[in-house]
């Protein structure tokens, strides 16, 4: 199929989508922002009611936000990991799904920094960090990372918009209002085309995906120093930094088989995306869950081996308070999607979808066990009458809010993959590199 | 260097006149408290006791007495943050806590909440019910702010809202606080407290101070501040005078000398007499607080239970119950 046919089949199939909008597109629009506004009347609630209503005090000083914070972080891996990753080992399948993947990149990059604030006990001050900074505090380090990251990634996924922009606005078979014509013009930075402009676009793109790689890596490894800094017991560990970046890579390539399998059905994608890609994730899931079960077995063995008494005090609650939790986090979350991978008769599309949600939620399930028993077994015992201040509990307003950032995550996917087909054009009917140089 | 020596020399002379004063007027059957915490007068007009050559207490007005705060120091209304870095010059404070004398009265817990305005939820020193393996005796544990030497709350805070004096005192400016709680994280001891709410303690209408941190604010950290705002004035932390059993020494490790306002003695000789040790040692922030171990108890440690409300023996319930079943 040459470029041009591929191109013309692909706008048909988006045609309806970019055209109009279905009823039903609307009314799961309308529900997520309900949700959304749910949230944020959470937040004002904590804003003006202060930080007592949340399930925090003064010993889980972090909860469900400080979760969810990683947590969106680490799905960010998704376009690390698929279009940095891929992108330098030239897989051909990877390009339906490129789009998806920086999507969720910028998207979850945007959304994870918000819940550090709602951590925050002085949103009013939240520019100290930058006007007064301490280069000493990994959360500066944070910062410049999280920042840097946004931003590389930003410009990546704008890199790719480009040809499609061009594209978009220059097709005559889909009817746009004017004014997102404009927009498209616009966008395309007058982009027609050219071998140069190609290749300036290539080049740049090869650049940012190797460098976006490296910044990820560090990012997550600055979320992990964060809590591998301190002396807490269970957080204090070596092996911290690269635990992260593993789970981060697992939860990232969960998040994209879920999503694939979500656009299939909505876009009727079949063609596109197939058996092929739902496997081959998946046994790049298989890897990723097996190298962080590994971390996982090997940083809790080396603390319950062990004779440190804190070490043990934390040990002791993960299997009884949090025994189900431990159980299901750290083996189900991690076997499931290995059985279901590894075993050919198993790898169907939807077994795979299952096993990737289990990846997923159990990821989460496991950030949390990271989180809170630690806060729970101080050095010095924790002596309080008061229930809430014994255990933690997270309240309605961090579980709004909570919901509130999964719905911006879905709420921003929709617009924009109204706005632009989520399988991106130019990739798709992409000439390979060397064969531009070639052709130069 | 003379010149230093000097200033060194003078200064201690200064404390060790201030602290015997303060031991005699309370063996004399004075308060100390009445001493120690009088009302700040910057200016003479305010009677002192002092010692004389011959051991008598008399009293003279504050601005004849040599390192009293009217004569030495031109203390200025307000101390802001720029004032609350800087360290007193030529001090190094510590404290000391005599585990073998608490009993659990919470003197100091009511003195501090009561003189830095705290709710009741804000402890800056609390009182743990400790017992460090099964066939040891449980003992009462004050645990006031450590003002590490190496501090990890120092060392993550991200905005500096933070910092570590040369005096050897740490503080938090609750106004360039920022409430991010890694501070509570970072330190090993639980020693910080965050106002989750509007504080439900009417606040008195003062210049704020990151030595009081008073008036507070909502949705930032504190901690004990080793009473920085006293040590000013050259008054024992609030702690240290209110406790009834004489528990916490404060001093100066410049004089080697610490008081528990009833008493004045040498620091290294008391850590020598009574193997004084620091809480986790082994964690290597290098605590400004030493312990003296539980030994030949004036108090059985049941009496700490004693005389307290509901809520506060629930606290200990839980704890009691486990030491006992490990027997």
């Amino acid at each position: 199929m040459n470029d041009i046919a591929l191109q013309n089949k692909l706008l048909a199939k988006f045609k309806p989508f970019l055209e109009s909008t279905s009823t039903r597109w609307y009314i799961v629009l309308v529900i997520l922002v309900a949700i959304f506004a749910w949230g944020i009347s959470g937040l004002v609630h904590q804003i003006t009611g202060g930080h007592i209503v949340t399930g925090m005090r003064d010993n889980v000083v972090w909860g469900v936000y400080i979760v969810n914070f990683i947590f969106f972080m680490g799905l960010s891996y998704a376009g690390a990991l698929v279009s940095g990753v891929l992108h330098l080992l030239n897989s051909e399948w990877r390009k339906p799904i490129i789009r998806m993947a920086e999507l969720v990149t910028v998207i979850s990059l945007m959304i994870g920094p918000f819940f550090i604030f709602f951590c925050i006990g002085r949103l009013d001050r939240l520019h100290y960090l930058f006007i007064h900074p301490r280069i000493q505090s990994p959360i500066s380090w944070d910062v410049i990372g999280i920042s840097t990251d946004l931003i590389g990634c930003f410009i990546y996924l704008y890199l790719s918009f480009i040809e499609d922009f061009a594209i978009l606005r220059d097709q005559q078979s889909i009817n746009l209002p004017r004014w997102r014509q404009k927009v498209y013009k616009f966008l395309a930075l007058g982009y027609t085309g050219t071998p140069t402009q190609k290749k300036i676009i290539h080049t740049s793109r090869t650049i940012m995906s190797a460098m976006i790689i490296a910044i990820a890596i560090i990012v997550y490894s600055v979320l992990a120093w964060i809590f591998g800094v301190t002396l807490q017991p269970g957080w204090d560990s070596t092996i911290f930094g690269p635990y992260f970046v593993i789970a981060a890579i697992f939860s990232g390539s969960g998040l994209m088989i879920i999503l694939m399998w979500i656009f299939r059905r909505i876009y009727g994608l079949e063609e596109f995306i197939t058996k092929k890609h739902f496997v081959n994730m998946g046994v790049l899931l298989l890897i990723v869950a097996a190298f962080y079960g590994y971390f996982t077995f090997c940083d809790y063995l080396t603390k319950w081996y062990g004779s440190v008494k804190i070490n043990a005090e934390l040990i002791n609650k993960l299997f009884s308070e949090f025994n189900w939790m431990f159980i299901f986090a750290n083996y189900i979350g991690i076997i499931i999607p290995i059985v279901i991978v590894g075993i050919p008769q198993f790898r169907t599309i939807r077994n795979i979808t299952i096993g990737a949600v289990i990846a997923v939620v159990a990821l989460w399930v496991n950030r949390y066990i990271i989180v809170i028993p630690t806060l729970e077994t101080p050095f010095l015992p924790i002596q309080d009458s008061r229930v809430d201040w014994l255990n933690y509990a997270p309240t309605w307003v961090e579980w709004s809010l909570t919901a509130a950032g999964i719905a911006i995550f879905i709420i921003l996917f929709k617009l924009v993959s109204k706005f632009l087909p989520i399988i991106s054009f130019s990739e798709m009917s992409h000439a390979d590199y060397r064969q531009l140089k070639i052709l130069e | 260097m003379s010149g230093k020596e000097n200033k060194k020399n003078s200064s201690r002379r200064k404390f060790l006149k201030t602290g015997i004063t303060a031991g005699i007027s309370a063996a004399a059957g004075l308060t100390v408290g009445g001493t120690l915490a009088g009302k700040a007068v910057a200016g003479s007009g305010r009677k002192v006791k002092a010692l004389t050559t011959d051991g008598k207490v008399i009293e003279m007005d504050e601005a004849m007495v040599e390192g009293s705060a009217a004569e030495s120091r031109h203390v200025p209304m307000t101390i802001g943050r720029k004032e609350s870095m800087e360290g007193l010059p030529n001090r190094k404070f510590v404290m000391v806590v005599d585990l073998a004398k608490c009993k659990n009265a919470r003197a100091c817990v009511d003195a501090c909440q009561q003189g830095h305005y705290l709710p009741k939820d804000h402890e800056w020193i609390r009182v743990y019910y400790m017992k460090d393996s099964p066939r040891t005796a449980p003992y009462w544990f004050p645990r006031p702010c450590f003002h590490c030497d190496s501090p990890m709350c120092v060392s993550v805070c991200p905005v500096g809202a933070t910092y570590k004096r040369t005096d050897g005192i740490v503080l938090v400016d609750t106004h360039r606080c920022i409430g991010c709680k890694f501070c509570m994280t970072g330190c090993p001891y639980s020693a910080r407290v965050f106002h989750w709410k509007e504080p439900d303690v009417e606040q008195p209408d003062v210049p704020y101070s990151p030595e009081t941190n008073v008036p507070a604010v909502e949705g930032t950290v504190g901690k004990c501040v080793w009473c920085a705002d006293n040590l000013r004035k050259n008054k024992l932390p609030r702690c240290v005078s209110a406790c009834p059993m004489g528990v916490i020494y404060f001093g100066d490790m410049v004089e080697d000398s610490v008081s528990n306002g009833t008493e004045t003695v040498r620091l290294s000789k008391l850590l020598e007499d009574r193997a004084g040790y620091r809480f986790k040692e082994e964690l290597g922030t290098n605590p400004g607080v030493y312990y003296l171990p539980p030994s030949n108890r004036s108090f059985s440690v049941e009496s700490g239970f004693e005389g307290h409300e509901e809520e506060i023996r629930q606290r200990y319930e839980k704890h009691v119950k486990k030491y006992n079943s490990k027997k």
